[in-house]
């Protein structure tokens, strides 16, 4: 299949189980993934399926009961808190349906949090962010909060921060889960401008069938199992559309 | 991250709750303050006190009737320790009442000291004007008085008191002196230029009485004041048959006694506010708990993106450690000023020390750190799936 050295991550027959016995809740059942630098993966399943328990595990937030997990050849259930913490720091992204954003930082400070973490000068971390926002096409906004900025911006602005700390991985639950069908197309583009054009690999969660075919690959997941793991047609393949980011003639039109 | 970086993020959460975290240092600003000023009113007390027993003189031994059992010293018994005792010079007896002193209709209310003509030694008193008391003056029991100088003024303002007659309790006396003023050391005395002396002898026929208040025993220089007492309190014992009669005190004894009393002021008053301080530093752990739930998810997000526990944890003890800091400087200051206020309008000495600025300083700071640290390990063990669900 994929050859060792391009091998990103790899689950081998993760379980999850919440609570103490008696009240245990077992989210995964045994779940074996492999995903390859440079994928587009969508994660798809209904409700309470293990989607995001699964995606919690995949970006190091929480160590898997039984099995085993490879991040870049490292166990992951080895890992002290502070490990996983660098780990989260240096090497993953996340983007979150809700954005998460800081509500009394700007845009920069959001987007720089990751770099203060890591210790970078505050020259150096500027440097970076303001180049994140010029990836997703928010260079002209850094100095704005959270609440002065769109949905779509705040998602973009996350995206940045998620990409600021040049990680292998970026891991979206639900990224365009509480946007408008539109601004969902941009933002969908620009995963699949930063996955082809800078390589980064790319994971999502998501219950839209659409945006799973606006992926490679979708794996599907039912009562904590992986039910169907396959690459997405080429035929049915969707480029998203909308991602205006390199135009700055169409951004000021859509500005207020 | 590192300690600048933590300065920057707590001051910017402070400033985003401004009313909130000024109303917490408040608590602190409150406590300190109060540590200073009070302390300073104890510092003042016990510095004031040192320095009147001190103006004493270390030659001095004070013998009072017991407060229990007292028995009624004479001016015998002083004749007897002068003559008895070694190392004596004087022993001088010493009566002494309030009362009201008339000069041509004009009235003051002072005090009357009954002595004898060792007194201004035994007190290190100068005489101003005219001269003090003689042993003729108590022999014959003569109707003379020597004023303090603020009763001088009192009485007579700018005209010359010697030998101008005034009027005590209905007898007249002859002014024959006035006293230097001495400015401080009243304190078993009253106020040591406000007040009128007469001989012993006719103080004690005006008032009907044979009593003494006190013997004052002025020792030579090099005696030993432990010996002297010891000998006055078997000398006592033997006359009086009993050994709690009277109270025989040193300046060295008069000085620890009150030591202790004034120490133990300033601890009591230090204590009390440090009470405020320890309830300024519950009003920190109180805000901060609510701080950390009111910023779960934020706290879910830095560690999302990386932050580790004990940045978490350094975030939310810088916080409170400032708070605490900035309190106890703010309080220092306002400390500062009020003792400034409590001495000029109340009249009392007060002494801001450093030690004890250097102590509440300190404690405000501690109080800040151990109250910080509960909130702040709750903050740091947050789990950050838990956070970030969190609204």
């Amino acid at each position: 299949m994929t050859a060792p050295d391009r091998v990103l991550l790899e689950l081998k027959d993760v379980t999850k189980v919440y609570g103490q016995e008696g009240l245990a809740v077992t989210a995964l059942r045994g779940v074996s993934l492999r995903v390859a630098k440079g994928e587009l993966v969508s994660i798809m399943g209904p409700s309470g399926s293990g989607k995001s328990t699964l995606l919690n595990i995949l970006g190091c937030l929480d160590r898997p009961t039984t099995g085993s997990y490879l991040f870049e050849g490292r166990d992951v259930c080895r890992l002290s808190d502070n490990e996983l913490a660098e780990i989260r720091n240096r090497r993953i992204g996340f983007v979150f349906q809700t954005f998460n954003l800081l509500p009394r930082s700007s845009a920069l400070e959001n987007v720089e949090l990751p770099l203060i973490y890591r210790g970078l000068r505050p020259a150096e971390r500027r440097r970076r962010a303001e180049e994140a926002l010029g990836v997703v096409g928010m260079a002209h906004r850094t100095r704005h909060r959270p609440a002065e900025l769109s949905g779509g911006e705040q998602q973009r602005v996350a995206i940045a921060r998620a990409l600021a700390g040049n990680p292998g991985l970026i891991l979206a639950d639900e990224p365009t889960g509480n946007l408008d069908t539109r601004t969902g197309e941009e933002i969908m583009g620009i995963f699949q401008r930063i996955n082809s054009e800078m390589g980064v690999t790319v994971v999502q969660v998501t219950h839209d069938p659409l945006r799973g075919r606006q992926t490679r690959r979708i794996v599907r997941v039912r009562d904590g199992l992986v039910v169907d793991d396959g690459p997405v047609p080429e035929a049915e393949f969707v480029r998203a559309g909308g991602d205006p980011a390199p135009s700055r003639v169409r951004e000021a039109g859509e500005s207020r | 991250m590192n300690l600048w970086e933590s300065l920057r993020l707590a001051f910017s959460a402070l400033r985003a709750n401004k009313m909130r975290s000024f109303l917490t240092m408040l608590g602190v600003i409150i406590g300190v303050a109060a540590v200073v000023a009070l302390v300073s009113v104890g510092t003042g007390a016990s510095r004031e006190v040192t320095a009147q027993v001190q103006a004493l003189g270390s030659n001095l031994i004070i013998v009072m009737p017991a407060n229990a059992r007292g028995r009624d010293l004479r001016v015998a018994d002083a004749a007897m320790i002068e003559q008895r005792v070694a190392g004596v010079v004087h022993a001088v007896p010493y009566l002494s009442r309030s009362a009201t002193v008339v000069w041509m209709g004009r009235s003051v209310d002072t005090r009357v000291v009954g002595s004898s003509e060792g007194l201004a030694e035994v007190q290190s008193r100068q005489v101003g004007r005219g001269r003090f008391l003689s042993s003729q003056d108590v022999l014959y029991r003569r109707e003379v008085a020597v004023l303090g100088e603020k009763t001088s003024q009192a009485l007579f303002g700018l005209r010359d008191p010697l030998g101008q007659e005034i009027y005590i309790g209905g007898y007249p006396f002859t002014v024959v002196g006035v006293l230097a003023r001495k400015g401080q050391g009243g304190i078993f005395t009253g106020d040591p230029d406000d007040q009128v002396i007469i001989p012993v002898s006719t103080a004690q026929r005006i008032l009907g009485t044979t009593r003494l208040s006190d013997i004052y025993v002025g020792i030579a220089e090099g005696a030993s004041a432990d010996l002297a007492t010891n000998h006055i309190k078997r000398l006592l014992e033997l006359r009086f048959g009993d050994p709690d009669a009277v109270e025989v005190f040193s300046q060295e004894q008069i000085m620890a006694a009150l030591g202790t009393v004034t120490g133990i002021l300033t601890i009591l008053l230090g204590s009390i506010a440090g009470i405020s301080l320890l309830v300024g530093g519950i009003g920190i752990m109180n805000i901060m708990l609510v701080s950390v739930t009111e910023r779960t998810r934020e706290i879910g997000i830095r560690k999302a993106v990386g932050g580790k526990n004990r940045d978490i944890l350094a975030q939310f003890l810088v916080e409170s450690v400032i708070i605490s800091v900035t309190g106890g400087a703010v309080g220092i200051a306002l400390g500062a000023l009020g003792s400034l206020g409590i001495s000029r309008l109340g009249d009392i000495p007060t002494v801001v020390s450093p030690v004890w600025v250097a102590v509440a300083f300190s404690f405000a700071a501690a109080v800040g750190l151990f109250f910080g640290i509960y909130p702040a390990m709750r903050a740091a063990r947050l789990d950050p799936i838990q956070a970030l669900r969190h609204d």
